[in-house]
């Protein structure tokens, strides 16, 4: 059993092509400049349609996180236990990744992160990285 | 006169692993018990809301539940929003009585997900509530969402592992005393904080169930005078919703469940202090106890402590979830919530034995679907 393959939408691919490129990119409404926690079809607080896409510098802070033992498939089940986080990023929108680990990673709330690239099958995905 | 709307009718199954049950027939068992409960006939009901089944999935499951107990209403309709869905649809029939369009409404749920389809098929399944794009890539499962949920809110309100586990320990003593529960055998916080972590803060133990059984209730019109002695009052009803992703969740500490019990409690005239018994979806102890601060029957990181001294037990200044929730009395899908309600009922009409809360009038319900994403707040009222 593989993990969940990412399929975009015409709201997302211009973020899914940017990963691929190693790019970060992120929605902002043209009309209100406000980020959008994740891509839509319009603005989430003035429902313009009028957006835009910027590039990321990849920073951003844990949220919050967790260390996932009990995997939801087997195709996770290899990887367990791993993390997972919410990271607020400096620009305002908002990414789920796992956190790039060794034998000693303790992440904690507030924790700077750096996003990087990992290949998970066909597309390549963000991943935090500690500072 | 206006007419109200009264819970006339309350059945529910045995519940845990019922291996001979399917869903349908979890469905029918319900639904005839609470047909037969309010004192009506299958052809007195006139409007039927169904929830939803992993293990035998339609795209119109009241209409394939109407073909098999051969009734044939005026208004039917299938309803989907997790674990709110059965305070939702309690929330819809009693809009459905009060316009007049219906007279006697069938809620009724059920779901053999245990036996019908393995645990872990089940929490695969569950999975798949997570975003296909922004949260499955990363392994997401139902009880991460809610570790995410829990580590945040822990480190804002200084919430501990012990006073999550106090949640789990009130409620397998609560289910003790009710001879159906899924889990009845004691535990301490000690055994949950040594249970396995599934997803940290997190343990085995902080987690609901997964089992089978059905659940239905009647709402009637009553016009104005109360149909019959043990008719249960709706007093209020309300909702909140706020995102469906975690990851798109505009906060990770205030949800959905303020707005929905503010509604419920200025409709009905109240507020949390005039609250006998609470019957509150608790899928994991972090979700109960942010809608216990969340609702405002505790200030922001008192529920813990309060907890911890047994205010959520049978004498508490609150008595929650008094047949044992999802945590110890049982988690069948839709039937889940449900089971919430009947106790709610049954608490109200006071025929509960040892674990009936003295003197209840008035019971509130909630119920949350997806990641704390969707609230359903009935507060009901007995004689």
């Amino acid at each position: 059993m593989k993990k969940p393959e990412v399929t975009p939408t015409k709201e997302t691919k211009e973020f899914w092509s940017g990963c691929q490129k190693e790019v970060l990119k992120y929605q902002y409404c043209n009309t209100c400049n406000t980020s959008q926690l994740i891509p839509g079809p319009v603005c989430k607080k003035c429902q313009s349609d009028d957006l835009k896409w910027a590039q990321s510098k990849g920073k951003g802070t844990i949220l919050s996180f967790t260390e996932v033992h009990r995997a939801p498939t087997p195709a996770f089940r290899e990887d367990a236990p791993y993390f997972i986080a919410l990271i607020d990023m400096d620009e305002g929108f908002r990414l789920m990744t796992n956190i790039k680990r060794d034998a000693h990673t303790q992440p904690f709330i507030g924790q700077p992160v750096t996003i990087v690239f990992t290949q998970q099958g066909e597309q390549k995905i963000p991943l935090a990285q500690l500072e | 006169m206006s007419i109200e709307a009264f819970i006339t009718g309350a059945y529910d199954t045995e519940v845990g692993h019922l291996p001979d049950s399917s869903c349908m027939q979890l469905h029918t068992e319900s639904a005839l018990g609470a047909i037969k409960d309010a004192g009506l006939t299958p052809q007195d009901i006139d409007g039927v809301l169904c929830a939803y089944s992993f293990t035998e999935p339609h795209l119109m499951l009241a209409s394939v539940f109407c073909e098999q107990i051969g009734i044939h209403p005026n208004f039917s309709s299938a309803t989907q929003v997790g674990g709110a869905t059965a305070a939702i649809m309690l929330m819809q029939a009693a809009a459905l009585v009060k316009s007049g369009q219906c007279e006697h409404v069938l809620i009724v749920t059920g779901d053999n997900r245990l036996s019908g389809m393995s645990r872990d098929g089940a929490v695969a399944a569950l999975a798949e509530v997570g975003h296909p794009q922004f949260e499955r890539p990363f392994g997401i499962s139902v009880p991460a969402a809610y570790a995410l949920v829990a580590q945040k809110y822990m480190h804002e309100y200084d919430v501990t592992s012990e006073q999550l586990a106090a949640i789990a320990v009130e409620h397998r003593r609560h289910a003790g005393r009710h001879p159906k529960a899924h889990k009845q055998e004691p535990i301490t916080i000690d055994d949950v904080l040594n249970s396995r972590i599934i997803a940290s803060p997190l343990h085995l133990l902080d987690c609901c169930l997964i089992s089978d059984g059905g659940a239905a209730l009647v709402v009637s019109a009553g016009s104005p005078s109360r149909p019959s002695p043990s008719a249960v009052q709706v007093l209020g009803v309300g909702q909140g919703h706020t995102h469906e992703h975690i990851v798109a969740a505009p906060s990770l500490t205030d949800y959905g469940c303020r707005q929905s019990s503010q509604n419920a409690f200025q409709m009905a005239g109240m507020t949390p202090k005039d609250i006998d018994v609470a019957l509150i979806y608790d899928s994991f102890t972090i979700t109960l106890l942010v809608e216990l601060e969340s609702i405002g029957f505790f200030k922001r990181g008192e529920a813990g402590p309060a907890a911890l001294e047994g205010a959520l037990g049978l004498d508490g200044i609150l008595p929650c979830n008094t047949h044992g929730g999802l945590l110890s009395y049982g988690h069948s899908g839709a039937a889940g919530g449900m089971f919430h309600a009947v106790e709610a009922v049954q608490q109200l009409r006071g025929n509960v034995g040892v674990r009936q809360v003295k003197n209840a009038k008035t019971a509130f319900v909630h119920g949350d679907g997806g990641i704390l994403s969707a609230h359903c707040s009935v507060i009901l009222g007995g004689t």
